[in-house]
């Protein structure tokens, strides 16, 4: 990954419908953290229940990354209200915030009330995150009808693709070549450039000479 | 070797469902099976099939009736408190002899409970749930491929013996994701002459209906549907046999929890203990019959279950109580983690001379 591309004061994370959003953007914090800047990490995902940032707030508070959470995330009660912090993240300007938005353009639709400021600001990149192994984006055309509904349910330009292709642990690094066409067509429809290319930490060494965004996941608790 | 996607148990179910022909879908919202709704929603219109977000799940269960009527492959899908409200027309669909499916992507409970993962629909899917005598085939798998597989295997046994069939999994399966090969596009389906399709004239009138007024006749229908049902017991028991070959203690568990204690024995095992699994596939009809040949062999049983111990009931049953059954359990939306089972079988170990 080139690190002076993504290099916005804000960059949002959006996709389908579990794309992998949430383990890219935790990695992202992190990674933000560790060339030095102040970062702190939004979660306004309305959509998902189960699988959330707040399951790796312990390693990201303990590595420097301020978290905020939804309130009742992984808890029993399905609230879907935002924290009246995020305001403050991109009202306020003083630090790198990466905001992991929820599936869809249902998940979009929460990053409206931020978007004034977002857009005032003009520091941004928006990134649509695919699989080209999830079932309702298995082609760029797919995926390219994906992308339209969420950017205007967000209301935010996109500025660039990620391409998360992956097939869980069953992935070879094969896999993830073999979808960079995918990637370069959506490219090409969208008019939006492929700024990111993420692969699971333990196949990055497979492949040393390509330039992949290497993720530690989430941890498996069964 | 059909390509692999990666999928959310959810998404698996309705795709599955979709493959297999079904083209009718009526539900209601809630977490956490949402994505089975959500994923009908946005493909069925272009399949030309029909998805229908119900003004509650009493409304849905009955439009699964009504097109059950006409011998179409037709679910419905929703988790613990929605299934309740369901259980009504679940019994009308029993007592009028019809094939459908019902997801059951169970929540901890009583009550609205919580929205995390639970097994305690247990007693509520095989004993009744819904009034009357009646059955339903109720299929538990652990796996998101096996949500997709057992989606169109619950549409077969549906349909072959003309009763409601179940799938009863939880929030963890409907919300993880996984690779899974997807079944093909399968059209097979059986001859429905008792559907309501129109007689054109030409034949007498079907009538779905499950009043019946005169008790000799209910009584009739019922020992009916009772033999039926042991056809059922005698055919379709489906279970998986875990390392229990010279096993001294036999582990009991469905769904999520069996995929927890699996790891459990295996890890039992390193340590040189002889403990084996037995994992129910099919709840209804139960497997009595490996179970009981277990009680011949092991000193123990030990149910794993995400309730206060409910399939144990079914356990000590299978097994005429010949053996003592021990309770590992977490609730609530709590998952045992595999070293609490294993800390179980340890104890029951000590315990057993």
């Amino acid at each position: 990954m080139d690190n002076n591309a993504l290099n916005k004061r804000v960059t949002l994370f959006c996709g389908h419908y579990g794309s992998g959003k949430t383990n890219i953007a935790v990695n992202f914090a992190l990674h933000l953290r560790k060339v030095g800047h102040p970062v702190a990490i939004a979660d306004i995902d309305v959509v998902n229940p189960y699988f959330r940032t707040k399951d790796s707030q312990r390693e990201l508070e303990a590595a420097g990354v301020e978290v905020i959470a939804l309130p009742f995330a992984n808890t029993s009660v399905d609230l879907p209200s935002l924290p009246q912090e995020v305001y403050g993240l991109v009202q306020r300007r003083d630090k790198k915030v990466v905001m992991d938005i929820g599936g869809d353009d249902r998940g979009a639709y929460a990053l409206g009330r931020y978007r004034p400021y977002i857009l005032e600001e003009n520091d941004f990149d928006n990134l649509f995150v695919v699989n080209f192994f999830r079932p309702l984006t298995r082609t760029a055309e797919e995926a390219y009808e994906v992308f339209r509904e969420v950017e205007a349910a967000a209301g935010i330009p996109f500025t660039g693709i990620v391409n998360n292709s992956n097939i869980g642990p069953e992935t070879k690094i094969s896999d993830v070549i073999n979808t960079k066409v995918l990637a370069e067509e959506l490219s090409k429809l969208s008019g939006v450039p492929v700024v990111m290319t993420t692969v699971e930490k333990s196949l990055c060494e497979e492949a040393e000479d390509e330039d992949f965004f290497a993720l530690k996941l989430q941890e498996k608790l069964f | 070797m059909a390509e692999k996607v990666l999928m959310k148990g959810n998404e698996a179910i309705a795709e599955a469902a979709i493959r297999a022909g079904c083209r009718h879908y009526f539900g209601y919202p809630i977490t956490p099976q949402t994505e089975v709704a959500a994923y009908m929603a946005k493909r069925m219109p272009k399949i030309g099939g029909t998805f229908l977000q119900a003004e509650s799940e009493i409304s849905a269960i009955n439009m699964v009736y009504g097109v059950a009527g006409t011998g179409k492959r037709v679910m419905t899908s929703s988790s613990s408190p929605g299934i309740s409200l369901k259980q009504e027309g679940i019994s009308y669909i029993a007592g009028a002899d019809l094939p459908a499916l019902i997801i059951n992507v169970q929540r901890g409970g009583p009550g609205l409970g919580g929205i995390q993962p639970s097994q305690s629909d247990y007693f509520q899917s095989v004993k009744g749930g819904g009034h009357g005598d009646y059955r339903m085939i109720v299929l538990t798998p652990e796996s998101v491929q096996e949500m997709a597989d057992m989606t169109a295997l619950a549409f077969e046994l549906a349909e072959k013996y003309r009763m409601p069939a179940m799938l009863l999994s939880d929030g963890t399966l409907g919300q993880m994701m996984e690779p899974v090969e997807l079944p093909e596009e399968s059209s097979a389906t059986i001859e429905k002459p008792w559907a309501v399709t129109g007689t054109e004239g030409k034949r007498e009138h079907n009538i779905i209906n499950s009043l019946y007024l005169k008790p000799e006749i209910l009584e009739e229908k019922n020992i009916e549907r009772y033999e039926r049902y042991k056809l059922i017991e005698e055919n379709e028991v489906r279970y998986e046999s875990f390392m229990m070959e010279d096993a001294e203690y036999c582990v009991v568990a469905f769904g999520i929890a069996a995929r927890v204690a699996k790891n459990a024995v295996v890890e039992a095992r390193k340590e040189g203990v002889k403990v084996g699994m037995i994992r129910p596939i099919t709840v209804w009809p139960f497997p009595k019959k490996p179970l009981a040949e277990a009680a011949d062999k092991v000193k123990a049983f030990i149910s794993v279950e995400l309730s206060m111990g409910q399939m144990i009931e079914d356990i000590k049953l299978a097994t005429e109580c010949k053996k003592p059954v021990y309770l590992c359990n977490r609730v609530g939306g709590m998952i045992p983690a595999p070293e609490e089972v294993l800390a179980k079988i340890m104890e029951v170990k000590g315990g057993c001379k």
